[in-house]
């Protein structure tokens, strides 16, 4: 019940309309960029606490964390990770670039018209 | 102890000058449960402010010296002639933009923040309250009390629901979200139980009037109590009502002293401008903190009325407040001052802060030559918390420093 509570009102409008300093696209994106950078600082600080925690119980030293070297395959499975994560959170340029390249691209709403004809 | 050695020059902590963790925050028995990653979200939240105001804030200035006053004065051939000019400037400079827009952003994040751990606990706080407030006279509330329409019109400081509403009959998540984020909103400035004004109206009164030993106290727009109980404390003969219009806030505040073992303050609900259910000098101190700003023109004025009217001969009011907008302030200043008026849902900010109040004081009754004027910082404990005494930066209407305005009747 209380989580609903939460889900349901935490992000709530206060009374009140709100200003905009930008246009409102802009803010948007930069509202959303600013909450996820809160959220990587979070991630931050508990893998941080993680890690002191293994050192503490001696199971892993931060200094064996700073000298970690991967091996071939090793950096080429993180190499790999890399790439793909950059491919997804750079999904829209990929597809503006293919975009560019295209000719004679239809919207979806000009196919609708074309293939509900009586003649089509 | 934290199983460091004990070499107080040895390590980080020796230089370092942010705001603390969050987990050295001051809990009682009401206060929300929190998780790692929630402490660590107030982490941030704190930093963030702190950079706000220390690294990006300086540079508006320099925005406004460089660019937008040059370009008001260039448009108008002439220099702004009030604070609101300054301000409709900025409004067009992309630098001013920025910091208003992240300013903004990061002030909703702190409600988002506070709001989902106050929410997703709110059932087991509601009935925590229930058990230490159902026994006793320490909480008196009126609900056919009207909410004045200046508290319900916006919801101040952007916290939805204000200081009157609830999610159920009995829930407190307004006012536990508001206790547990105050620390990530001033950086820990304000100590460990966001005292830190409270404990400096304590240090002033001692200091200033050794031989004073009241006997009733009322703090007028008390919320949830944190900056009278150590006045409670200090002075534990006296009885201290703390008066508020939102009963969410008194529910949790009367819980919240009696955990902390403070049992001379009776949280009631009732407006400030209408005192008539005490008698003529039925108090021997008066106090306001942090209150003023969210009034209107007609409130203050009956609320100075009505503090007249109840306060004994020879008793004090004390109201603490930022400064006011005095003709020497650099518009320039007051401008940015009066960011939290109109962005951060703060209506009445603006205009309270160009009042005479000296001229109100008078008019309500006071002697004119028995008015009291000074300046009070937070007290903190050092150790932990940064002391806004030592800050030479400026935050404009947000650092723990502030002007005490007050009268001897
Ligand atoms: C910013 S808070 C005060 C903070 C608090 N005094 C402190 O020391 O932290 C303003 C409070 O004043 C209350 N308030 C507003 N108008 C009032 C009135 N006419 N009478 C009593 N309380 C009022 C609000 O409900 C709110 O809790």
């Amino acid at each position: 019940m209380s989580l609903d509570l939460a889900l349901a009102l935490s992000s709530a409008k206060p009374a009140g309309s709100r200003p905009y300093f930008m246009d409102p696209e802009v803010e948007r994106v930069l509202n959303i960029l600013m909450a996820t950078v809160q959220e990587l600082a979070v991630t931050r600080e508990r893998l941080d606490t993680l890690e002191r925690l293994l050192e503490a119980k001696g199971v892993v030293a931060q200094s064996e964390i700073e000298r970690f070297e991967p091996t071939k395959d090793q950096a080429a499975e993180r190499g790999l990770w890399m790439q793909e994560y950059l491919n997804r959170v750079l999904r829209t340029l990929q597809q503006e670039a293919e975009a560019m390249q295209t000719k004679g691209d239809l919207a979806s709403e000009e196919v609708a018209l074309e293939v509900s004809r009586a003649d089509a | 102890m934290d199983g460091s050695p004990d070499l107080k020059n040895a390590g980080p902590a020796q230089s370092y000058s942010g705001p603390p963790d969050y987990r050295v925050v001051g809990r009682h028995g009401v206060f929300p449960e929190t998780s790692h990653d929630e402490i660590a979200r107030f982490n941030f939240l704190a930093h963030m402010n702190r950079h706000l105001s220390t690294r990006i804030m300086p540079a508006v200035k320099t925005a406004w010296e460089r660019r937008a006053g040059p370009a008001f004065e260039t448009r108008e051939s002439r220099a702004p002639k009030d604070r609101h000019e300054v301000r409709k400037a900025l409004l067009q400079d992309p630098y001013y933009q920025a910091w208003s827009a992240l300013r903004r952003a990061t002030m909703e994040q702190r409600q988002q923040a506070g709001r989902w751990i106050a929410l997703r606990q709110a059932e087991i706080l509601s009935a925590k309250v229930d058990g230490l407030t159902k026994a006793g006279d320490r909480l008196e509330l009126d609900p056919a009390l009207p909410i004045p329409r200046y508290v319900s019109a916006v919801d101040h400081h952007c916290m939805p629901g204000s200081y009157h509403r609830e999610v159920f009959p009995g829930d407190v998540s307004g006012a536990a979200n508001y206790d547990s984020g105050i620390f990530a909103t001033t950086g820990g400035a304000l100590g460990r139980f966001s005292d830190g004004g409270g404990h400096a109206v304590v240090k002033w009164v001692r200091k200033t009037l050794p031989d004073f030993r009241p006997h009733r106290i009322l703090d007028i727009g008390a919320n949830l109590g944190q900056n009278v109980l150590p006045i409670a404390q200090a002075f534990p003969d006296a009885e201290v009502i703390a008066l508020d219009v939102g009963a969410p806030m008194l529910r949790y505040g009367a819980a919240r002293a009696k955990s902390l073992g403070v049992e001379n303050v009776r949280f009631v609900q009732g407006d400030g401008s209408d005192l008539s259910r005490w008698a003529n000098g039925s108090f021997d101190w008066v106090q306001t903190t942090m209150t003023l700003h969210e009034l209107s023109l007609t409130s203050i004025k009956a609320i100075f009325a009505e503090t007249f009217r109840v306060l004994s001969h020879g008793g004090i009011v004390l109201h603490v407040e930022q400064p006011q907008y005095a003709a020497d302030m650099p518009l320039f200043e007051q401008a940015m001052r009066d960011w939290d008026a109109f962005y951060n849902n703060e209506p009445f900010w603006s205009t309270m802060h160009e009042l005479d109040l000296d001229g109100f004081m008078v008019e309500a009754g006071f002697d004119r030559a028995k008015l009291i004027h000074d300046g009070v910082t937070a007290v903190v404990d050092k150790d932990v918390f940064p002391d806004a005494a030592d800050d030479e930066g400026e935050d404009y209407g947000r650092k723990a420093a502030w002007h005490v305005i007050g009268a001897v009747k």
